[in-house]
Parts: C-alpha cells; structure tokens; sequence
C-alpha cells in the first residue's frame, strides 16, 4: 500500500491556541479519506498546512514517499495538490473558462478555444456538466464548486482537497457532489474530505482521520464504525441526534404577519400575499429551498428590508415601519443568516459584539459614557454561560474565532437580550454536530421559556426536528402551514416545490 | 482595558502599533541618510542640520509646533474618519473653508470685542463652516452612495474657487491684489506672552486648541457610547445596521466631525501662523494630514506625536539648503516613512518573527536551566516573572555553549 500523502507529527500554534498537536495523517492514493473534527479541532490548519498556507512548527511531509517542502500554493500546485475552498475564488465577471485558465494563460495572447475544449473534456470524464461559456455570477452556487474542481483537474491535480464542501449546495447538489467524489477516486484521484457531517463520510469515504481540540483521536474504517461512534469521538462524549422536546405549551400570538408584500434585491416581489402568526411557547420552521424569499421576510421582520405593502404587528402593536432599534427595544432577537457580515464585527472583540445592540443602555453606558467594566462583566458572563472558546477570552477579536464559536457568540448574544421573539436563520449553518446539538437546545429552551421562535432553515432535518409548526414557502408565497406532528418529509418537500395539498388531490 | 484572563498561556510579545510606526521613521531615516551620502554629503551633519533648523532654540522651537498645529488637526480629521470607516481627502477644501470663515470674520468684526468672545466666535464659526464642508460629502455619501473620496476631492475645487472669489469680494488687500489684507495681531490666535516666550515664533493659541481637540477626540472614540457608534459603523456598516444604529446618520456625523477638525486647522494656519490668504492657493496640509494619520495608527496620541515630527521635517528641511542638501531629502524621508507605514504588516511580521525567536529560545534557557536544578518537567506558566526571568538568566550561557557546540559540529561536517 503506497501513501500518496502523509503528515508525520504536526505540530501548529498559533497565539493561545495550539492548533495542531503531533497529527499524523496517512492517505492512500485513490481513496476517499475524510478527516472528521469540530469547527476550531484543526482540521482546517492541517489542511492550510498541506497547501503551504501555513508553516508546521514541527512535522515531516511526504508526498508519494518524498519528503517535500510546501512553502506556497504553487508549491502545492507543482505536486499535483489542489484544494476547493470553502469561499469559492472565482472572478465573478469572467466566465468559467476564464476563470479556470486564470493564472495558466500561457503567453500574450491566450488560446480560449483549446482550453475550452480540454475544460469540456474534462467535464465530461468526471460528470461535471458544465458549460464554458457561462459568466460565473450567472450559474448557481453548486455550479461554481464543480467550476472550483474542474480548475484544479485543468491543473492536473491529482490530490484534491475539499474543504467543507457541502457547507453551501442544497440536498440535491450534495448528491451531485459525492457522485463526482466517487467518479474522481474511481479514475485514481485521492481525495481528502474536511467535514463535520457524519452522514457525507458515510456516503462516500473509506477511511476516516478524527481530530479534537488540535489532536489525532483516531483513524477508523467507515464501513464498519456507526455513525453515532465516530460523533462520539468527535467531540469527546456520546451524542443524541434527536432533539428532545415536551409539548408546546402555546400562549398568545407574539408575532402577526398580515398580506405581507416585500421587494427583493431585483426591484419585484420576494414575498408575496404573506400571511403568518407566532405564538408564545412554540417555534414555527420555514422551510423553503434556498432564495424562494426567506431572507427578504426576515430582513422585513427585524427591519433591514422596507416593507412594500402589508402590516407587521408585534405584541399588538404595530411595527411595520418601525425602526431596528425600536424592534429590538420591544423585544425581537435575530440570529441572522450571515454571521460574518451581520452578525459580528469580526476585528472587534467579544466584549464589544455582546453589547453592540445595548451598549447605550445602563448599565453599559451612563449619560452617553461608556463602562467597560460592566461591559466585560457581561461579556465574561456569555462566554461562560455558553462556553464560547476563544484565545484571549472577551478580548479577542471576533474574526479570530471558529465558525462554531462565531455562532455560539451570536446566539449567546441574542439569548441573553431575553427576546420575546428570536429569528433564527440558518442557525446551525457550517456547524458541526457538538454544536448543532447545542443551539438546537438553546433555542428548544427559549420556547420553554414561553418565547416565540421563527426558524428558517433549508436544512429539512432541522425543521422536522425543532419545529412544533412548519411553514413551507415557495417563490415567496406561503403554500401552507401545517403541525409537524401531521406531516411527513415527503409532504414538505413536495410543497417547498410549490404543490399545495388540494392540487395533488386533484391529481 | 484590562485583560481579565485566567491562565492567559505564555506567548511571544507582538508588535506594537508604536513599534511599528518607530521602525517606519526609522528606516525612512536610514533610507533619507543613504539619499545623503550618495550625493556625496555628510548624513550626520544633514540630520544635525534639520534639528538644528527645527529645534536649536526657542523661535524655532515655536515655530516647529505653530507648523505641527496645523498638522495635528488635519491628522486627527483624516484620523477620525478612517476610525470610522471614511477617506477624508478633503481636508483641503474643509481648511480652506474654515480659513476664509476666520478671515471674513477677523475683518468684519469690531476690533473694540472683548478678545475671549471674538476667540470663540471665530473658533465655533470655522469649525461650524468646516463640518458643514465635511457634511456635503458624509450627505451625500448616506443619501445618494456617492464615494465620499470623489465628493471631498470635487469639494476641495468648491472651496478652492469659493476662497479665490470671497478674497477678492470682501478681504482683498488693496496694494496687493492677489491676497488678503493682513489681519490684525488682536485678531489673529496669536497671543503676546506665547510670542514673548518664544522670541516672536509663529507659535500661538491655534496650539491648545489642537491638544484639546486631541484630548476630546480621544475621549470620544474610546469612551462614550457615540464612538462606539462611529466606530462599529466604520468596522462592519452591515452588522451596525443589523444591531440597530444609524448608519446614514453615522457617516454623516463622521464627515461633519472630521471637517470641523479641518476647519479648525485652516483658522490656526491663515489666522494664526500666517495672517493672510493667498488667491489660488491649496494648501498641502490636508493632504500631509493623511501620512500623519497613518503614521500615528489613526489613534490621537499616535497623530499628536507624528505631527509633531512632521512639523521638524518641515521646519528643519530650511536649514538643509546651507549645507548644500537639497531641502527635497526632507520631502524624501516624509515619502519613504508613508511608504513603510503603508505596508506595515511586513514590518509588524518582522518583529513578530523576532519577539517569537527570542521567546524560544528563552523557553529553552528556561527548560535547561529548570532541568539543572532536577525540575524537569515543571509547567513553565505556573512559575511568576521574576522566577522566570532568573531561570533565563541561568540557562542561558549553557544554552550558548550549545548552540556554538551545534554549529562547530556542522561546520565540521
């Protein structure tokens, strides 16, 4: 057996954190190797390593049995050694093929039509199906990840490396996804997978490297190790997939939406005719495919977004053109869906992020002076309350922390205002499961508490799991809202593609 | 604020703001000193030159920080938008339009007014007229997405061809038709006993007002729930907006706070260090302002202190000439120090890399040393400073002895 790749004792640190701790990782040529590991474990650190982004304090690197040293992307390049990010890097106004012959032009003058016909040659020997002459900003995010691929495989990579890659597609586009996988290692690719969900290694890797808090846990077989055995030794302790919940216990409607019109980005309706109430003591899911006008109803809800015609009413009273700061003064917390771009100022610290919707409240502030001692205090009190793990505790700065944590932060945050409502959007997004089991508990526990939650999710899971209601939108329309105790999956899903109930009775 | 973390783990030291910025100065020196010796000139003697130009007694001493005044404002108004978010470039046309407010003002109003209550009238109008400057732009930035780089620099021309207009319609000077006529000492910011002090230098209460504008801008940005505002606005709009605060509203008091700042500096320049203002004529300061405020960090400390070596630069660059430099080397060093404060993260990771170096091999002096005394093993974070340090000093000659032993035997090999 050859190792195509292997990683002898890394070792990585970075300020207050040891990122990598004497990790070994061994990959065979022509399979499919996942590492498995929460967010913040190292996996991501390893990989930058691989890929020459970072320097190993310690460590060896083979590659094919060689000792190498990778000192840059195009060291990594050279050694057939390419990765798919998990933020695409693709120029948005060039084509596909423009965008894949970026940096291999050639000479002056470059030769679009031979790449393009070695771009669809490639395309069609993996499956990828994708056209050269599309501009990228016009394909669809699944398309831009097979673009991604296809520019390391014009590359002549023969590692390749994917970085949470599922992170972004919809179900479907994650089938699309493990299929090329499989293509790619059935014509002798290696093909490392960095991933938090459990169910993509099971579907299609082979061998699977653990990794917790910067250490190697263990390399199992997938095959023959349960999926609730590898979460277990992902995060340390047995976990349950279910979220556990009594019956909710419904008090008065917090949260009225009544013929709800709201223009989205393109200048036309988003959300039409909406129509939708939340009571105290439940959580109503949204479900919806990606983009059938989620956001521009969240972004009218917490006050982002002007309201085209329609009322808002919240305890009774009226908000539809009420400001964000009165909102969040009554009483409406939001996890929003971008946690990088809204919900955190990523260069500040925590302490700043906690307060950044009260900090002109007392105590934070007294007569426009700010106290930071009061600040701190409840910064410490989040962080320990919600075990946000960070290498400088409420002084780091926000970007400095993992996905997880980033989100653990918001969530603390929003929780902690004591909200009457919480919208959370995509909570659990990139997340792995120690975590996701976490927020799920959270937000369960603010609906005990008699708060109302709106959950918009396009992860189906997720809304079977928390709602008590679902509501299923389609191109902006609410097709119906039904008790999750009354449906099924298959129903759901047949109405997020817009086919209502009577009309398949009709059928 | 202080940090409040229990078992912080031991790390390197990382660079400072300061640090980086002193290097910044630093190599800009060498490399002005370099600039020197290739035309065949004493570097010594040309640095010895500017100091002496800028600092040799107390006149020029004065008139060192009446040129920083200026600079000091100007810094903290392109310091201040950058803290939140915005490019000043326009504080050109702000001090220009501060000036000419002054300058009206100090013509027109009686000269029989209690000097305390002409003082304020003048300082509040042109930094009234300078925010209103700095607002145009933060206005239309917030209502209409205009850059705010375009509109301040269109400003710059607005007030440029204004001041060229309002000189010659209300302040001309009749035997001199290309200025202003000379405003009157009583009504200028300069003040007898500071002329006294300082042998008749161009130093004057233009000063005090730009410390305190230092002191108060510092206080803002740092401590009141206002700068918080300012400030997140300027390091995520779109999560400011989620949290509720009014970005519009922000910039525009950004832009307005910033212009005041500018127009203050205009009434210290053309009301203070000079009495008149000439007819088409931008003043550079404003953009000297933006390699001020980089060179501080954008912090008000950080701008108080580069101004003030600016303003030696400035002042001492005069003196070159006797020595057969051309003044221009002045000019070069100011370049080369923007050019290395602009990439200070390869200055910054520099002394990173040092201070890490250092550290490791402390840890090791610490480690040998620990193991001398049979500690091995001992968790090096549990032990205080001063332990720590007396290890270090224990270790270190054995480590040495090491090190060389390590690099004979390769060089042997």
């Amino acid at each position: 057996m050859s190792h195509v790749i292997e990683m002898i004792g890394i070792r990585k640190e970075f300020p207050g954190i040891v990122a990598n701790d004497d990790i070994t990782l061994q990959v065979e040529e022509g399979e499919i190797h996942a590492i498995l590991g929460e967010n913040g474990a190292g996996k991501s650190t390893l990989m930058s390593i691989l890929f020459g982004l970072y320097h190993a304090d310690k460590g060896v690197i083979k590659v094919r049995g060689k000792e190498v040293h990778i000192s840059s992307p195009n060291d990594a390049f050279d050694l057939g050694i390419g990765m798919v990010h998990q933020h695409f890097q693709l120029v948005h106004n060039f084509t596909v093929a423009e965008n894949i012959i970026l940096g291999k032009e050639g000479g002056f003058v470059y030769d679009i039509k031979s790449a393009s016909k070695k771009i669809k040659e490639i395309s069609d020997r993996y499956g990828l199906s994708i056209d050269s002459d599309m501009v990228i900003e016009e394909i669809t995010v699944g398309m831009q990840q097979r673009v991604e691929i296809l520019k390391m495989l014009y590359r002549d990579a023969d590692i390749l490396i994917f970085d949470e890659p599922t992170a972004v597609l919809t179900p479907q586009e994650i089938d699309e996804l493990m299929q090329i996988m499989r293509n790619l290692a059935a014509e002798g690719k290696s093909i490392i997978l960095i991933t938090h969900k459990l169910d993509e290694i099971k579907a299609v890797a082979e061998r699977c490297t653990i990794i917790r808090r910067g250490k190697l846990i263990d390399v199992v077989d997938v095959k023959s190790t349960s999926a609730e055995d590898m979460a277990a030794l992902m995060v340390g302790h047995p976990v349950s997939f279910k979220v556990e919940k009594d019956e909710a216990k419904v008090g008065e409607t917090v949260l009225e939406i009544k013929n709800l019109n709201v223009l989205n980005n393109k200048k036309v309706l988003g959300v039409k005719d909406f129509s939708l109430s939340i009571r105290r003591g439940e959580i109503v899911g949204i479900a919806g495919v990606d983009g059938n006008g989620q956001s521009e109803l969240v972004e009218a809800l917490s006050g982002l977004r002007k309201v085209e015609s329609g009322e808002i009413y919240f305890n009774g009273k009226e908000i539809t053109n009420s400001s964000i700061q009165e909102r969040n003064e009554m009483g409406l917390g939001h996890i929003p869906e971008d946690r990088q771009k809204r919900g955190l100022i990523l260069p500040a610290p925590l302490s700043t992020n906690f307060v950044i919707k009260e900090f002109y409240k007392e105590p934070y502030s007294r007569r426009g002076i700010l106290n930071f001692g009061k600040i701190e205090e409840y910064g410490e009190k989040i962080i320990n309350k919600f075990d946000v793990r960070s290498g400088e505790g409420i002084q780091s700065p926000a970007g400095t922390l993992s996905g997880g944590n980033q989100q653990k932060a918001i969530i603390g945050r929003e929780i902690e205002a004591d909200p009457e409502l919480l919208i959370a959007v995509q909570p659990t997004r990139g997340l792995d499961v120690g975590a996701i089991e976490f927020i799920h508990k959270e937000l369960v526990k603010e609906r005990d508490n008699g708060k109302a939650v709106l959950l918009v999710s396009f992860e189906l899971d997720e809304i079977f799991n928390l709602s008590d209601r679902i509501a299923v939108m389609n191109a902006g329309r609410l097709i119906d809202i039904v008790y999750t105790k009354d449906t099924d999956e298959h129903a759901v899903g047949l109405m997020m593609a817009g086919i209502k109930k009577e009309e398949r009775s009709e059928v | 604020m202080k940090s409040k973390v229990a078992n912080k783990p031991l790390e390197a030291r990382k660079a400072s703001p300061l640090l980086v910025s002193l290097s910044a100065v630093f190599l800009g020196i060498v490399a002005g000193a370099i600039l020197i010796a290739m035309i065949g000139k004493n570097p010594i003697a040309g640095f010895d030159r500017i100091i002496f130009g800028a600092l040799s007694n107390v006149r020029r001493v004065g008139n060192t920080l009446g040129m920083s005044t200026q600079l000091i404002l100007i810094g903290l108004s392109v310091a201040f938008a950058f803290k939140t978010g915005l490019f000043n470039i326009g504080a050109s046309g702000q001090m220009l339009m501060g000036g000419i407010t002054g300058s009206i003002l100090a013509y027109y109003l009686p000269l029989s007014m209690p000097r305390p209550l002409y003082l304020l009238i003048i300082i509040l109008s042109s930094g009234l007229v300078g925010a209103l400057w700095g607002f145009i732009s933060g206005f239309l930035k917030a209502k209409f997405n205009v850059h705010e780089v375009v509109s301040t620099i269109m400003l710059n021309w607005t007030a440029y061809w204004l001041v060229y207009d309002w000189i010659q319609r209300f302040i001309v000077d009749p035997t001199i038709v290309v200025k202003s006529k000379p405003i009157e000492q009583a009504h200028t910011l300069r003040a007898g006993w500071l002329t006294d002090i300082t042998n008749f230098s161009t130093l004057n209460y233009g000063f005090f007002l730009a410390v305190i504008a230092c002191v108060i801008i510092w206080f803002i940005l740092d401590k009141t729930t206002v700068g918080f505002r300012l400030k997140a606005v300027g390091s995520n709009r779109f999560c400011a907006e989620y949290a509720g605060i009014k970005v519009n509203r922000s910039i525009m008091i950004s832009m307005a706070v910033a212009g005041a700042l500018a127009g203050l500096a205009g009434l210290t320049y053309y009301c203070g260090y000079s009495n008149i203002m000439e007819m088409g004529k931008m003043p550079n300061e404003g953009f000297d302002g933006i390699a001020v405020a980089l060179l501080g960090n954008c912090s008000p400390v950080g701008v108080f202190f580069s101004a003030i070596f600016f303003g030696i630069l400035k002042m001492g660059r005069g003196s070159l000439a006797a020595t057969g430099i051309p003044t221009e080397i002045a000019d070069t060093i100011i370049a080369t120090i923007i050019y290395f404060t602009a990439t200070n993260v390869i200055l910054a990771n520099f002394w990173n890399g040092r201070f890490k170096k250092s550290f490791e091999r402390k840890e090791e002096a610490i480690a040998i040393a620990l193991s001398n005394q049979g500690r091995s093993g001992e968790d090096i974070s549990s032990l205080s400073k001063e332990e720590r340090r007396n290890l270090v000093k224990l270790g270190m000659p054995e480590l040495k002895e090491k090190r060389k032993n390590e690099k004979n035997n390769k060089e042997a090999k």
